[in-house]
């Protein structure tokens, strides 16, 4: 057991993976020698080689038609999108290509496409989107996005395990600034379960990313003011795990949904239109949700912060609804 | 280098002539390999053929995309791959998917959405595969097979499965994106990686002309480094020489090859679309350059095949259509729920009818 940052466990995901299975190899631009725009994969060339740890052109359209075609012939690559917002060059490979393999043909594409999203660090438009939306909409894809390091390991070794195209988003915001214990031992995090990080009674919080600490905080606060609010993990977007969320929003009877991504057609709207069909006769006040503005990511610190959720924005909805 | 730089002075040199200078030791073809290569372009011209009379009955589900006139370039560049090769087909190479082995019925089935087509009614036309049949399906974005075939000879070399990925793009294709990336990608790692362009003078309605600015598609290669030879696609002995020595250079470790293939589309893009902005004295041009016409009589004069035996290739192909017409008729439509599952890898569901197929 080590002390690791979130950036740290996805490195030892990696690094873990490609020590266990041969098949499993990187690729993408300036992550050798460079070591990635965030040092994620700092070292690995040195340990696995120039052959196993690729560094590519500029071509993200190259790196993820290359990951497919090596997967469809059994390797295992993960793919390094060097931000996430660069994924939209490679879209038609992703959600045309890999996404319907299997459906059209039967066959497995057992890739995984990472990379670093998320805002709060004044990126600007290109370099804080969350991109989940635009594929949350494809079948055939999975899409995961921890937000503690143990997770951001175990789900990095259950996306290279799993025989189809995984999205896996990792918050750049998270990177360093979130530190804990994590096993060394070979464990994984399933896909398309989501994680009951406190259990509530009088409102239930679903979110997933950054904002997971940021509802935990919220949860506290209120518990200490005498609501008792339950805070679910997605961790898995695709498949969405309906059982936990309908599970969960029965017990409180109220749903706070709570993300970063921008809110219309947001993976919140899914939720919410799940829970509303499935759980309707258990809802004692609206879904709600918190939700980036449907505007680009602005590069200003000051329009970044009024665009994007902030925790008084969680606050005020949590208590909208239990004052409901 | 040396190859670009002796297929560009060819190019100017010859005109629209056979560039690709033909066999080296051992590579030219036997007579009964010559055979195999003419009863594969025409069994590809009568399946076509038959595919169309079954459209204009009705049967064909969706569009038809013919190759008629182009059967010397795709059958002729499979016919270079050895077993443990890739290919990847795109909408006019239904030749190079029946030297790798795919039956007549399979295409039919796959064209009338039939139950026990392929991809079970879920994809049509030659939209299927199976990785342990050496076949990477494609999809309708054309351009990606380029850089997921580089994907391909890039696991084969991690893997040393020694075996060589090929693959085709259309004049059009190479105008996109995906296919530059791929080619450079490709190029800088110097993978076994074999394009074949075919300039076969339209994409949709589009002239060549209005495609690309270059003069011809093999100089879409330079930009790369990469070896690239123009030939001409409607001689199939060309097609076979180009590709075989480009295939033999990649095994090797010499790196891709880009083979121009100079040709034509002889209907419309499919079969709703007469063509009627291709010049008619362009088509009668290349109709006196049919590539089976010319085989069949460098077969006879070359290498002495007596018109009985040319006839009885004829006559094996039409009974073997028949039934496999039949065949593909007498499939079922699909089952409607088999449209809901198999969309992820564990799904448990069997992805095909009852006679098994799957991919891979």
């Amino acid at each position: 057991m080590a002390e690791r940052t979130y950036l740290e466990a996805i490195r030892r995901g990696l690094l873990e993976e490609m020590d266990r299975d041969e098949r499993v190899f990187l690729l993408g631009e300036d992550i050798g020698e460079f070591g990635g725009a965030f040092k994620v994969t700092a070292g690995l060339i040195d340990r696995f080689g120039p052959e196993r740890v690729i560094d590519t052109p500029i071509s993200e359209s190259a790196i993820v038609g290359a990951a497919i075609g090596a997967a469809l012939l059994g390797m295992r690559p993960v793919a390094e999108m060097q931000f996430i917002d660069f994924i939209s060059t490679t879209f038609d490979l992703i959600t045309n290509f890999a996404a319907k393999c299997r459906y059209r043909w039967g066959a497995a594409v057992p890739m995984v496409v990472r990379g670093p999203c998320g805002g709060y660090v004044h990126g600007g438009p290109y370099h804080s989107q969350n991109v989940e939306a635009y594929f949350h909409h494809t079948p055939g894809l999975k899409i995961v996005q921890p937000s503690t390091p143990y997770d951001a390991k175990g789900l990095m070794k259950a996306a290279i395990r799993d025989d189809n195209p995984v999205l896996y988003f990792e918050h750049k915001f998270l990177y360093r600034r979130l530190r804990e214990e994590v096993p060394d031992d070979d464990y994984v995090v399933p896909i398309g379960k989501a994680a009951v990080r406190r259990r509530g009674k009088d409102l239930t919080i679903v979110t997933y990313g950054a904002l997971v600490p940021v509802c935990l905080e919220v949860a506290s606060e209120m518990e200490a003011a005498g609501a008792s609010v339950g805070v679910v993990d997605l961790r898995t977007l695709l498949p969405l795990d309906e059982a936990t969320i309908l599970e969960e929003v029965s017990r409180s009877g109220k749903l706070l949904i709570v993300h970063e991504d921008t809110l219309t057609g947001g993976v919140g709207a899914e939720v919410a239109a799940r829970v509303a069909e499935k759980a309707f006769e258990y809802l004692d006040g609206p879904i709600r949700r918190v939700a980036a503005a449907d505007t680009p990511i602005p590069f200003s610190p000051v329009l970044e912060e009024r665009v994007l959720p902030q925790k008084p924005d969680v606050m005020r909805a949590a208590r909208e609804l239990l004052d409901y | 280098m040396s190859t670009e730089r002796r297929s560009t002075s060819e190019r100017r040199s010859g005109g629209g002539r056979t560039q690709a200078k033909a066999s080296g030791p051992g590579r030219a073809l036997s007579l009964g390999r010559r055979l195999e290569l003419f009863y594969y372009m025409l069994l590809n011209r009568r399946l076509e053929e038959r595919l169309a009379n079954l459209y204009r009955q009705g049967k064909v589900v969706g569009g038809l995309y013919l190759s008629l006139g182009q059967e010397a370039t795709s059958v002729a560049s499979a016919f270079a791959l050895e077993p443990q090769d890739l290919l990847a087909p795109m909408i006019r190479n239904l030749g190079s998917m029946l030297v790798r082995g795919v039956k007549p019925r399979e295409v039919l089935m796959q064209y009338m959405a039939k139950a026990d087509g392929p991809s079970g009614g879920r994809d049509g036309n030659l939209h299927f595969g199976g990785v342990e049949r050496g076949l990477i399906a494609p999809s309708s974005m054309v351009g990606a097979l380029v850089p997921v075939m580089a994907g391909v000879a890039l696991a084969s070399r991690m893997r040393k499965l020694d075996a060589v990925a090929l693959t085709y793009v259309g004049d059009g294709a190479t105008s996109t994106g995906a296919f530059h990336e791929g080619m450079n990608f490709a190029s800088v790692q110097k993978l076994p990686l074999v394009v074949i362009g075919e300039d076969n003078r339209f994409a949709y309605s589009t002239p060549v002309s209005k495609q690309m600015a270059i003069a011809t598609l093999a100089d879409r290669a330079k930009a790369y480094a990469m070896a690239a030879v123009t030939v001409d696609g409607n001689d199939a002995e060309a097609v076979y020489t180009a590709t075989k020595l480009a295939v033999e250079r990649a095994r090797a470790g010499g790196g891709p090859t880009f083979i121009e293939a100079k040709t034509m589309r002889m209907r419309g893009h499919a079969e709703h679309d007469d063509g009627r902005y291709v010049p008619r004295e362009l088509l009668e041009e290349w109709r006196a350059k049919d590539p089976i016409d010319r085989y069949r009589a460098f077969l006879s004069e070359k290498e002495h095949v007596s018109a009985a035996d040319l006839h009885a290739i004829e006559e094996r192909i039409r009974a073997e259509l028949d039934e496999e017409v039949a065949r593909a008729e007498a499939s079922p439509e699909p089952p409607a729920e088999r449209g809901l599952g198999c969309v992820y890898a564990e799904d448990p569901r069997p992805f095909g009818g009852p006679s098994g197929h799957g991919g891979s």
